[in-house]
């Protein structure tokens, strides 16, 4: 394809492209995220392409090979249009029945249909199941529209209309204050007001400007930038474009961890197809307007996720942050002006530009409007990525859309926000996902990460992940994050192997304090939150751990035993042959023993036994 | 190690500090670690300080300073796989295989890593073998898992003495 030299030739072009595939009857939308990837999607894929060319069918079906739809539980999913018919755990041998029925006949296979585990109710199409229907999917709709690699799938979908629109007929002023209007906030965790990020960049002096896309989703247990950003790339580069122009950048970076292999990769090829067509390089679309992006891979550390960390990461040092006594939007990458968003605030910006701040903040509640992407998993049954309006209560998330806990035991508390947020018991489920909301009770939003658990975690035990998680990540420059969390996790440590003492939850306390007033940056500050929390909603863990010596979840290594539970005992000898430390003794047929001097609480006994016999106490 | 790859690396790099990251990404993509000549090489190229490229080099966990072993066994330990059982197979792993995280087998057959989060969350525990995902592990698929890694050793010496 030619390079575009103005708004006009880029819609001809959209015509032309609609036009050749007005032949087109039938989309397969196969999804090749990550999720679905490691269920071995690639090997639907190809079986589908064979199957689709044997049938002599390649001109009249497109074979998408889409980014995640985030229902990654069920992967890999296939979607059939016209008919939206949904296809579940779909493997290779299913291909010939789905092209030979679905796609020639417009008959449904009823075996690879989606079996609703709440209800038991089988749904057809992918509109009708209940984890999607409850969601409100701004973003992530797109992703199945669209393959990633391919630009002319965005094009056609109706992208970069936005940048003309903003190139054509909107001031770089007119930009900042509709994106102000929308009260669209950061989705990277700290939610701080993009409009005035945006505006104070504007007004900084200098003629070096940049922009940054953050991808460095650090917070374990969260993906929505990963699935944002590898399965819909054009999108975030043309939010990028949008706020480049508006701020006056000419260079920007998508900063991106390496250990997303296929968000590296897709955000190159978009990179290198959006210069082709001339919407990055000079005078873009014809206009005055010049900008070029190069994507930066991470080192895998969390502190890079900090701004002025990722900062100076890009500038190829060291990532540790420095006070910002002066804003990153005067000071920022090679110490000029700069706007750094995450991947999902810049995937929002089109839509917002091309329908306007009044129809975004229509979305969402007082202070957060639009919605917000969540990485629905832990203990439930519907894992998977969720896109809902800011102000649904996180009731309706984990039992409406996440269809409440795995093995019928009873949720206890969902963990939002990563490392920086905290955890919240049951009775607050009817708080609101809000910035605000959330940070009063003593977590945050964050970027959407939310975990759930249940009465098999132990929260003692996930404050002291968070805290071992911190210790390893730390940068080491300021001493109440180094040593602080240091001095906690070693407190955590004595709670969780049964040397815990009454007083050190008060020490606990004032040193989780000390470190949030001190710390040097956003994450040293909130490196206390999932202790203080934990300690705010479930002190009894705590207690029951010192003052019993008892994990009441049956997860501290210290403060357990393993046994056999006489009554579920079939002797099918399954744990015996499985015990790798020869704890387990017993005949055929009769109940089984473990030695507890023996056992090493290794868990493979439990994970093999299919008549949940080996218990916990 | 030959130098052709590696000057092929630092090639349009040269004498750019800022590129010090993306030079030692290319250099464990392509060596699997960062060797000690090479951090000479890089710093020479890039005209950074030897102690700046090594302080970059072993800040960032995306850099391995040392070979890693012949399976690379790297397990999840994101928030998801934790609640539902990531530390037991870490422990399973660390015992059978008598090796701590970051450490390789004395046979060099085996390192055990973990990684903060793979993004996979939905089909935790996660368990990467080599770069496949192995999802819904538990402590007994892993121990057969590395039971069959460690029996394939006599035919997988063969494959690499016939490349």
């Amino acid at each position: 394809m030619s390079r575009l030299n103005s708004t006009r030739e880029m819609e001809h072009l959209r015509e032309r492209l609609r036009e050749q595939r007005q032949s087109i009857t039938t989309t397969v939308m196969v999804c090749g995220g990550t999720g679905c990837q490691a269920s071995e999607s690639q090997a639907v894929i190809d079986a589908v392409r064979d199957e689709l060319s044997k049938q002599g069918l390649d001109a009249s079906v497109r074979l998408c090979v889409t980014g995640c739809h985030g229902f990654c539980e069920q992967g890999p999913v296939i979607i059939i249009e016209p008919g939206n018919t949904f296809y579940c755990h779909v493997s290779p041998e299913d291909a010939f029945e789905i092209v030979y029925q679905t796609v020639m006949r417009g008959e449904v296979i009823e075996r690879l249909l989606y079996t609703d585990l709440v209800s038991g109710e089988r749904f057809q199409t992918e509109s009708e199941i209940p984890f999607y229907q409850a969601q409100d999917r701004q973003i992530l709709s797109q992703n199945r529209l669209v393959d990633p690699c391919s630009i002319e799938d965005y094009i056609v979908s109706g992208g970069y209309t936005a940048l003309a629109k903003v190139l054509s007929a909107m001031t770089p002023e007119e930009i900042v204050e509709e994106i102000k209007a929308s009260g669209l906030r950061g989705r990277g965790g700290g939610g701080f007001p993009t409009g005035r990020k945006w505006n104070e960049c504007q007004e900084a002096p200098g003629d070096e400007k940049y922009v940054i896309c953050n991808a460095d989703e650090g917070d374990p247990g969260a993906y929505m930038d990963r699935c944002v950003l590898e399965g819909n790339p054009h999108l975030v580069l043309e939010g990028m474009m949008i706020g480049a122009w508006a701020i006056g950048a000419r260079k920007g970076y998508i900063y991106v961890r390496n250990e997303y292999p296929l968000a590296v990769k897709n955000s190159r090829i978009a990179v290198e197809q959006a210069r082709e067509l001339g919407l990055l390089g000079d005078n873009i679309l014809g206009s005055s307007f010049s900008f070029d992006v190069d994507v930066a891979r991470g080192g895998g550390a969390f502190v890079c996720g900090e701004s002025t960390a990722l900062m100076t990461s890009i500038e190829g040092k060291v990532g540790e942050p420095r006070p910002k006594d002066v804003h990153t939007v005067v000071d920022g990458l090679y110490h000029k002006p700069t706007t750094l968003n995450n991947v999902e605030t810049w995937a929002n910006v089109p839509a917002i530009i091309l329908n306007g701040s009044s129809w975004f903040a229509s979305k969402g509640t007082q202070g957060s409007k639009g919605t917000k992407i969540l990485a629905l998993t832990g203990r439930i049954k519907n894992t998977g990525l969720v896109e809902v309006a800011m102000g649904t209560p996180i009731h309706d998330v984990v039992f409406e859309i996440g269809g409440g806990a795995v093995n019928g035991k009873p949720v206890k508390a969902v963990q939002t926000g990563g490392p920086s947020g905290g955890c919240l018991p049951v009775d607050k489920f009817d708080l609101a996902i809000d910035f605000d909301v959330l940070s009063e009770a003593g977590s945050m939003v964050g970027s959407g990460g939310m975990v759930v658990m249940d009465e098999e975690t132990c929260m003692v035990d996930v404050a002291k992940y968070f805290l071992a998680f911190l210790q390893d990540e730390s940068c080491g420059k300021c001493l109440p994050c180094r040593l602080g969390i240091d001095r906690m996790l070693e407190i955590i440590n004595d709670i969780t192997e049964g040397r815990g003492r009454p007083e050190q939850l008060d020490l606990l306390e004032e040193l989780a304090d000390t470190v949030a007033q001190t710390a040097l940056c956003g994450l040293g500050k909130t490196a206390p939150n999932p202790v203080l929390s934990t300690l705010r909603y479930f002190r009894q863990e705590y207690e029951a751990h010192i003052k019993e010596k008892k994990c009441p979840a049956g997860v501290c290594k210290a403060l357990i035993t393993y046994w056999i539970d006489p009554d579920r005992c079939t002797g099918c000898r399954v744990c015996l042959q499985g015990c790798a430390h020869k704890a387990i003794t017993g005949k055929k047929k009769q109940v089984h023993v473990i030695d507890t001097q023996l056992c090493q609480k290794c868990g493979i006994c439990r994970s093999e036994c299919k008549f949940d016999a080996i218990r916990v106490v | 190690m030959p130098s052709q790859k590696l000057d092929q690396i630092l090639e349009r790099r040269r004498s750019q500090p800022n590129q010090l990251i993306e030079v030692l990404q290319d250099i464990q993509q392509n060596y699997g670690y960062i060797s000690e000549k090479s951090i000479q090489s890089v710093s020479q190229a890039l005209g950074v300080p030897l102690i700046e490229v090594y302080r970059v080099a072993s800040f960032y966990k995306a850099f391995r300073l040392n070979p890693s072993g012949k399976n690379l066994l790297t397990m999840c330990t994101g928030t998801a796989c934790h609640v539902r059982g990531s530390r037991l197979l870490i422990d399973q792993a660390t015992s059978q295989l008598g090796v701590k995280p970051g450490e390789v087998t004395p046979d060099g057959l085996f390192s055990v890593e973990h990684v903060n989060c793979l993004g996979a969350c939905a089909l935790g525990p996660i368990v990467s073998e080599n770069g496949s995902y192995h999802h819904h592990m538990t402590p007994g698929k892993l121990r057969k898992l590395i039971q069959t890694l460690s029996r394939q050793k006599p035919k997988d010496t063969q494959d690499v003495q016939v490349k």
